[in-house]
């Protein structure tokens, strides 16, 4: 049974702001067998002596992908539906080019199994209008996957941006970054 | 004889193991972990509300315009209240959080009110004069539906925003803020938990929040609520039907010659077989430590953990004559028993627990216990059988207990005579009170202002600052205190022993403000030796992420895997008997 039945499409919206540290969502990641029980998506402190403020990184799913245009394996791949997908396991020659190229830095060698693992936002369950794991259990809500009509009635004080700036490169994400009301681009120093 | 049980435990469970150790080992000496825990929050509750549920559905929260959390680190040990402040806020509610550290949650606050441990109660009682000095008071209701209030005012009428900066260390002008975000708001709700409670002086903390609530009217009114924050898996229930030292099914007292006898008819035994109140959880120690106690069973409890002083405890495990312990892993204190009961998780058994808002729910047995293990209730009825008292313990399952329950609890009051399985099952959960069955629950208590104290209103309790047990001198200047970690799970029995938990928090760490590391010359990753005026130990406080804040400046957590070795302290109140576990202090 899909979560969403409006016909709209779900997207994910994460919030930094409502991050607790919790670590559910790296848990309910590394329980999915699909992900050999790694978690692809990781919880950061951003200083810890100073702050407990912690981010949340999956693969924001980018409409030009460095990590696919970077691999001389052709072992990434972006569907037409805009999700970037893990290497197959088949090309990956393990060169760590995607780790390197990756301004958001989400692709993890792996050096036991010689491969690139990173989030594919669940392909299993999203592409059949499930919800990926992390977001059902995400207690904040800080991981948020739904319609673009849902987060504007559910938070009136904040708005979707998936317009980064790294340096001069601009980057466009299938993943949206809640931020106040008013912006509509992150820069990323 | 005596027995330790726990608030993990379902409804279901915490009422059979009530009822076995008054009839079957047939001691008034069992007491229950929430000892540790609620106590403090309950006895506040009880003396203000002559109740202990928290006020309102967590539904109220989402509408609230103003949410004071104090001395609760939700976001580690209550993640999934976090829904509810967020969803408030996306709806325009302010925040203000109490707290020595800048928990995840004080993070985002819109007022953060960093105190000092232990003066909680100065900083409510400063705001509470705030807002009798602006005239942010509900007069009618204080009027009509409140006793005490003079005096409570009169307790405060020193008590300066500059006085409250000087012991708290908060800023007076974060206080007035603070008090005046309280005293304009239309609607709100305040909620605290172990931060505030875990003192001597719990209850006073409790009762400075309580007052803070009653002198703005806000309470029994949609959107306006208060309540405590619960800390185990039953933490509510399992605090209401019989396994304390002083209690009876139905929130009764065990020295109510009423209460009594109604028991008594309901268990079908004369009133004088039923003991009287028992030693607490601590004072059993201390008997078995004076030989007055030597057989001792435990459930749900891990005392050498949990309980404060690890080598004292473990002393008195090691000089019973008989333990027995039923536990569904071997945990610290089951080491020491002479016989185990392999036992069950709350997923091996049917029943229902009763959560932070009041509202029962079920639980379901998604496995059955594995190899040898045998359902808690199957222990206790086939011990009870051996003792001799079969013909009281003959419950064909989980629902048979519940029925007995609910009339056990009726006219008590925490009253569930009304919720059956059925109903709690088509409504997802029913609220207690509920005291017939087209009764709908009661989500929201005082609606219609009658307070279950003898007079029927709601009491103002005068809160005049005291110390901590113990303030800060030249050869202990500093104060410590205790914390938790979101992936350790109370004495860590169940969260030690999976490892990808471990691996975030493989044992207790030392947080410290860096610039009192500075001072120390210490730095993140040193091994650390703490003394306190309690015997240097090397106890094992898995769960407990202590930090030492300089007395002058508000903690920001810091330095990692710093092993804590020592303990605090033993010394307890004379009500409601809560050991001081904050803030002792260190050297």
């Amino acid at each position: 049974m899909p979560d969403n039945t409006s016909g709209e499409p779900m997207e994910f919206f994460i919030d930094m702001q409502r991050c607790i540290g919790c670590n559910a969502c790296e848990m309910a990641c590394a329980e999915c067998e699909t992900n050999g029980q790694e978690s692809m998506i990781h919880i950061h402190y951003v200083d810890r002596p100073f702050s407990v403020q912690t981010t949340v990184q999956v693969c924001m799913h980018c409409e030009e992908p460095a990590c696919a245009n970077v691999c001389p394996a052709d072992a990434i791949t972006l569907g037409a539906d805009g999700i970037v997908h893990t290497a197959k396991t088949s090309h990956c020659i393990g060169c760590s080019n995607c780790v390197l190229a990756c301004p958001f830095g989400v692709p993890k060698k792996s050096d036991t199994k010689e491969l690139m693992m990173k989030c594919n936002m669940c392909y299993d369950r999203t592409s059949v209008g499930k919800k990926p794991m992390c977001a059902t259990v995400c207690p904040s809500q800080a991981l948020y996957f739904g319609t673009r009509t849902e987060i504007a009635e559910k938070r009136p004080n904040s708005i979707p941006v998936n317009h980064f700036g790294f340096g001069n490169e601009n980057v466009k994400t299938k993943v949206n970054i809640m931020m106040p009301k008013g912006y509509s681009f992150l820069k990323v120093k | 004889m005596a027995m330790l049980s726990g608030v993990s435990l379902t409804n279901e469970k915490s009422y059979m193991v009530g009822k076995f150790a008054r009839l079957a080992l047939k001691t008034a000496n069992l007491d229950y972990n929430g000892r540790l825990c609620m106590v403090s929050a309950g006895a506040g509750n009880k003396k203000a509300f002559g109740l202990d549920r928290s006020s309102n559905s967590w539904e109220d929260l989402k509408h609230a315009e103003v949410i004071l959390i104090a001395g609760a680190n939700v976001s580690e040990t209550f993640p999934t209240l976090i829904h509810y402040i967020w969803e408030a806020r996306d709806h325009g509610a302010k925040l203000i959080v109490v707290d020595p550290r800048v928990t995840p949650i004080a993070r985002t606050a819109d007022i953060f009110l960093p105190v000092r441990p232990g003066t909680d109660s100065a900083l409510f009682g400063a705001m509470l004069k705030v807002l009798a000095d602006n005239d942010w008071l509900d007069h009618e209701f204080i009027e009509k539906h409140t006793s005490g209030f003079e005096d409570t005012l009169d307790a405060v009428k020193d008590y300066t925003l500059e006085w409250a900066e000087e012991i708290t260390g908060v800023p007076a002008h974060r206080i007035l803020e603070a008090a005046t975000l309280w005293g304009k708001a239309a609607t709100s709700f305040l909620m605290h938990a172990r931060g505030i409670e875990h003192h001597t002086k719990g209850v006073d903390n409790v009762l400075g929040c309580i007052n803070l609530v009653l002198a703005t009217g806000r309470i029994g009114k949609p959107y306006c609520g208060y309540g405590t924050i619960t800390g185990q898996g039953n933490g509510q229930g399992g605090r209401e039907h019989g396994h304390k030292c002083d209690q009876l099914p139905g929130n009764r007292d065990i020295t109510n010659p009423e209460h009594r006898q109604y028991i008594a008819k309901v268990w079908g035994v004369e009133e004088k077989e039923i003991p009287g109140k028992g030693l607490s959880a601590f004072e059993i120690i201390d008997a078995i430590h004076r030989d007055e106690i030597k057989g001792l069973i435990s459930i749900c409890f891990n005392p050498l953990v949990s309980l404060p002083n690890s080598n004292y405890v473990r002393a008195a495990l090691e000089k019973l004559e008989y333990f027995v312990a039923i536990d569904f892993f071997l945990s610290e204190t089951a080491h020491h028993a002479d016989i185990v009961m392999a036992g069950s998780l709350h997923e091996e058994e049917e029943g229902t627990v009763t959560t932070a808002e009041g509202r029962v729910v079920r639980i379901r047995a998604a496995v059955t216990p594995p190899g040898k293990a045998r359902k808690d209730s199957d222990i206790i009825m086939e011990l009870a059988k051996r003792l001799g008292a079969e013909d009281k313990f003959t419950y064909a399952d989980s629902e048979a207990v519940f029925n007995e329950l609910r009339v056990a609890s009726k006219g008590g009051t925490a009253d569930y005579y009304g919720i059956t399985y059925k109903k709690i099952e088509d409504n997802m959960g029913i609220f207690w009170p509920c005291p017939t069955e087209d009764h709908p629950g009661t989500p929201r208590l005082w609606e219609d202002f009658q307070f279950k104290t003898p007079d029927g209103k709601a009491h103002f309790n005068p809160v005049p600052y005291r110390e901590s047990a113990e303030v800060p001198d030249e050869q202990f200047p500093v104060r410590l205190t205790t914390g938790r970690v979101v992936s350790q799970y109370l004495s860590g029995t169940q969260t030690r022993r999976i490892g990808k938990l471990v691996d975030q928090s493989p044992y207790p760490q030392l947080e410290i403000h860096p610039e009192l590391a500075a001072k120390y010359g210490i730095t993140t990753g040193d091994l650390v030796r703490v003394h306190t005026r309690r015997p240097r130990l090397n106890s094992r406080l898995w769960l407990w992420k202590p930090f030492v804040p300089t007395p002058y400046s508000y903690p920001i957590t810091g330095a990692e895997k710093w092993r804590l070795t020592s303990s605090p302290t033993v010394r307890s109140t004379p009500f409601p008997k809560f050991p001081n576990l904050k803030p002792p202090l260190v050297s």
